[in-house]
C-alpha cells in the first residue's frame, strides 16, 4: 500500500515500514535548542550522565528568543550555552543572526531529513519536506545523545490546494482559515500533509508561513512535497545537492481529505484568546490598534517585508499605533535594506527591531499595556503571550499589519491597496 | 504485581488551558531559577491554583488531581510547564485530551497525564487513580472511568519515573510491541 510523507520519511529514518500508528525509534538529522528551552535541556542532558553529543555539527543553539537579553537571568543563561556550546563542539548562532526556525531553513532543512527542536514552531521546516517537530527539553537531551529518538507514526490528513491567492490574500490568511476549520486540536498527534495544484505557485516563504502555523492546530508535523520549488530554494542557499524529489505514494491513505480552493479565500483574522478564533478581517474592521507587530517565524521574511513596504511606503502609521518590524534573520535584513523596504519603513514610522523572536513572546521589545490592542503577524494569540494577560492580540496578515498600522484600526488591505 | 494507586482530590479546571496560562514567557528569565518559576503557576487565570494545590497535599490526606477538558496544555514545547505543575504538588492530571508536546513533556517528567471523560469528574471529588490499570474510581459519586491506552514506551518511561531515569537505566529506547 502506498505511504504518506509522513510514512515515507519515518520508514526510511527508522530503516523499515512505518505505518501510521507505528511507534518507530528513527535517527535525527538535525536537533537544536533556542534560549529559553536550551538551559534546561542541559540541565536535563547532564542529569542523564551524558557528554558528548552523538552529532556535533549538526546540534545547534540559537539565542532569539532573549535577544539581545533583557535582564541577568537571561543573559546568564546565554552564558551556561555558549560555554555548553564550548564543551560540545556545537554550533552555536548568537545574537542578531535570527530566529532559529528562519535559520534552519536557510542553512539546514532539507527533503526527507528528520529535523527536533526544543520549540514548538520547529514544525516550520516542514516546508522543506524535512520531518520537523517540537519537542521538550527531556526529548531533546536525549537526542542530542544518541541521534535518535522515537516517535508514533502519525496519520495524516491531505489538504489538497487548487486556484491562486487573490489581491491582497496571502499564506497567512490560508492558514489561518484552515485553522479556524480544523479547530486548535484537530490534528493533534497527526500529520498535515499540503498538496494539489495550487503548490505549483507556492512560494517557500509562502510554504514556511504555512507549515509554521500546522501546529495552531496541534499537527505533530507539516510536510510539503520536495519539488521545483524546494530545489530551486535550496540552489539559492548553496545546498542544491542536498535536493531530492519528495512525494506520496498513489494510493496512500489518508484520514481526511480537505480541498481548499484559494481563489475563494479573503482576508482573515484570529481573535483573542485563541487561534482558532478566526473570522474574515471585513467584519470585524474598525477595532481600534496601539500596537502593529511585523515579524516572526511565520510572516518576518523578506517577501512579508515586501508586502508591507509596498503598502506603507509614501504613508504615515497612525499616530496612536507604533509600528515594530523585526526581520527574521540577518539575511532577511541585508537584502530588505537593498531592496530599499527598511528604508520605506522607517520613513512611514516603523521602529526595526532586531532579528529575532522580538516581541512575539513576551519577553522584550513591545510587551503591551493594559487593555491595548495589537495586530500581530506571529502564530500565537493566548492571553498573557505578549507579556500581558491584560491586553488582545489579534493576528494576520503582513498587509492587513501594515494596512491597519496606517488607519489605527484593523483594516481590510484590500481597501486601501 | 501489586497495581499503582493514586489517591487525592480533583481541582477542576477547564478546556484549551495554555503553556502561557500554564507558565506565561514573561517568567523566561525564572526558567534556571525552578523554585522560583513554579511559584506563578497559572496565576493569569487561578491564581488560587498553587494555594489549594498546597493544602490539598498538607491536609487532604491525598494527592491534588489536575482534572482538565480538552487539549490541555496547548502551545510551547517548554517543559517548564508540566514541571511547575509538578513541582506545585500536583500528582497526576486528568483531561479529556492533551496537546500532544505537553503530553509527552508530562510524561518525561514522570507526571502521570490520564485521558478519560473529565465531565464526570466534579471540583473537590475524591478519586482514587489505578495508574497500572488505567481507571478511576470517583469515590465521590461512585462513577468508574476508564482511560485510553498510551504507547506501550510512554508507560515504560512513566513506571520509570521520567525520561532521564528511563535513559539511565536502559541506555537508549526499547520499543516493545
Amino acid at each position: 500500500m502506498g505511504k504518506t510523507l509522513a510514512e515515507k520519511i519515518l520508514s526510511l529514518k527508522s530503516h523499515g515500514e512505518a505505518k501510521a500508528g507505528d511507534v518507530v525509534i528513527a535517527d535525527v538529522d538535525l536537533a537544536f535548542v533556542q534560549d529559553t528551552t536550551g538551559p534546561l535541556t542541559i540541565r536535563q542532558f547532564k542529569e542523564s550522565g551524558f557528554e558528548a553529543l552523538a552529532k556535533p555539527q549538526q546540534t545547534i543553539i540559537f539565542l532569539d528568543h532573549a535577544a539581545p537579553s533583557p535582564a541577568q537571568q537571561l543573559s546568564n543563561d546565554h552564558i551556561l550555552l555558549r560555554r555548553f556550546a564550548e564543551e560540545t563542539g556545537c554550533r552555536i548562532y548568537e545574537v542578531g543572526e535570527g530566529i532559529c526556525h528562519q535559520l534552519v531553513a536557510e542553512n539546514f532543512a532539507n527533503p526527507g531529513d528528520i529535523i527536533v527542536g526544543a520549540d514548538s514552531h520547529t514544525v516550520t521546516a516542514g516546508a522543506l519536506g524535512a520531518f520537523a517537530t517540537g519537542m521538550g527539553s527531556s526529548d531533546v537531551a536525549v537526542a542530542l545523545a544518541l541521534g535518535k529518538t522515537w516517535f508514533r507514526v502519525p496519520e495524516s490528513f491531505l489538504i489538497e490546494l487548487s486556484g491562486v491567492f487573490p489581491r491582497g490574500v496571502y499564506a497567512k490568511d490560508l492558514i489561518l482559515y484552515l485553522i479556524g476549520q480544523i479547530g486548535a486540536d484537530g490534528t493533534n498527534y497527526k500529520a498535515l500533509e499540503f498538496g494539489g495544484k495550487a503548490l505549483a505557485k507556492m512560494t517557500m516563504s509562502q510554504r514556511l508561513t504555512i507549515a509554521n502555523m500546522v501546529v495552531e492546530a496541534g499537527a505533530k508535523v507539516g510536510l510539503f512535497p520536495g519539488d521545483k520549488i524546494t530545489r530551486d530554494f535550496l540552489r539559492e542557499y548553496g545546498r542544491g545537492d542536498k535536493y531530492k524529489p519528495l512525494s506520496p505514494d498513489a494510493g496512500a491513505n489518508y484520514e481526511r481529505v480537505i480541498p481548499v480552493n484559494l481563489d475563494w479565500l479573503e482576508p482573515m483574522l484570529s481573535l483573542p484568546h485563541a487561534v482558532d478564533n478566526v473570522r474574515p478581517v471585513a467584519p470585524v474592521k474598525g477595532i481600534k490598534i496601539q500596537q502593529a507587530f511585523i515579524g516572526t517565524c511565520t510572516n518576518g521574511r523578506l517577501e512579508d517585508l515586501a508586502v508591507a513596504a509596498e503598502i506603507l511606503k509614501g504613508k504615515k502609521r497612525h499616530l496612536g499605533t507604533r509600528l515594530l518590524i523585526a526581520p527574521a534573520s540577518r539575511q532577511v535584513l541585508i537584502r530588505a535594506i537593498e531592496k530599499g523596504y527598511i528604508q520605506s519603513l522607517i520613513e512611514a514610522g516603523a521602529t526595526i527591531l532586531p532579528p529575532g523572536c522580538a516581541a512575539c513572546l513576551g519577553l522584550h521589545q513591545g510587551v503591551l499595556g493594559d487593555g491595548e490592542v495589537c495586530l500581530s503577524t506571529a502564530n500565537r494569540n493566548f492571553k498573557g503571550r505578549m507579556g500581558n494577560p491584560e491586553a488582545m492580540i489579534y493576528l494576520a496578515s503582513p498587509a492587513t499589519a501594515a494596512a491597519s498600522a496606517i488607519k489605527g484600526e484593523i483594516t481590510d488591505p484590500r481597501d486601501i491597496m | 504485581m501489586t497495581d499503582l494507586v493514586l489517591k487525592g482530590k480533583a481541582i477542576k479546571l477547564w478546556d484549551n488551558i495554555s503553556t502561557d496560562d500554564i507558565i506565561p514567557g514573561r517568567f523566561a528569565h525564572l526558567r534556571s531559577n525552578l523554585p522560583e518559576l513554579a511559584k506563578h503557576v497559572l496565576e493569569d487565570t487561578t491564581p488560587e491554583f498553587a494555594s489549594r494545590v498546597r493544602d490539598m497535599s498538607l491536609h487532604a490526606g491525598g494527592e491534588a488531581i489536575l482534572v482538565a477538558g480538552k487539549n490541555l496544555g496547548l502551545g510551547s514545547s517548554r517543559e517548564h510547564a508540566p514541571l511547575v505543575i509538578k513541582m506545585s504538588g500536583v500528582g497526576a492530571i486528568l483531561a479529556k485530551s492533551a496537546a500532544r508536546i505537553f503530553f509527552r513533556n508530562a510524561i518525561n517528567q514522570g507526571l502521570p497525564v490520564l485521558l478519560c471523560d473529565t465531565d464526570k469528574i466534579g471540583d473537590g471529588d475524591e478519586l482514587e487513580i489505578n495508574l497500572t490499570g488505567g481507571t478511576i474510581a470517583n469515590l465521590t459519586s461512585g462513577i468508574t472511568l476508564s482511560c485510553s491506552k498510551m504507547p506501550p514506551i510512554m508507560s515504560a518511561i512513566l513506571k520509570e519515573g521520567g525520561l532521564i531515569p528511563y535513559i539511565q537505566k536502559h541506555k537508549g529506547f526499547v520499543i516493545t510491541r
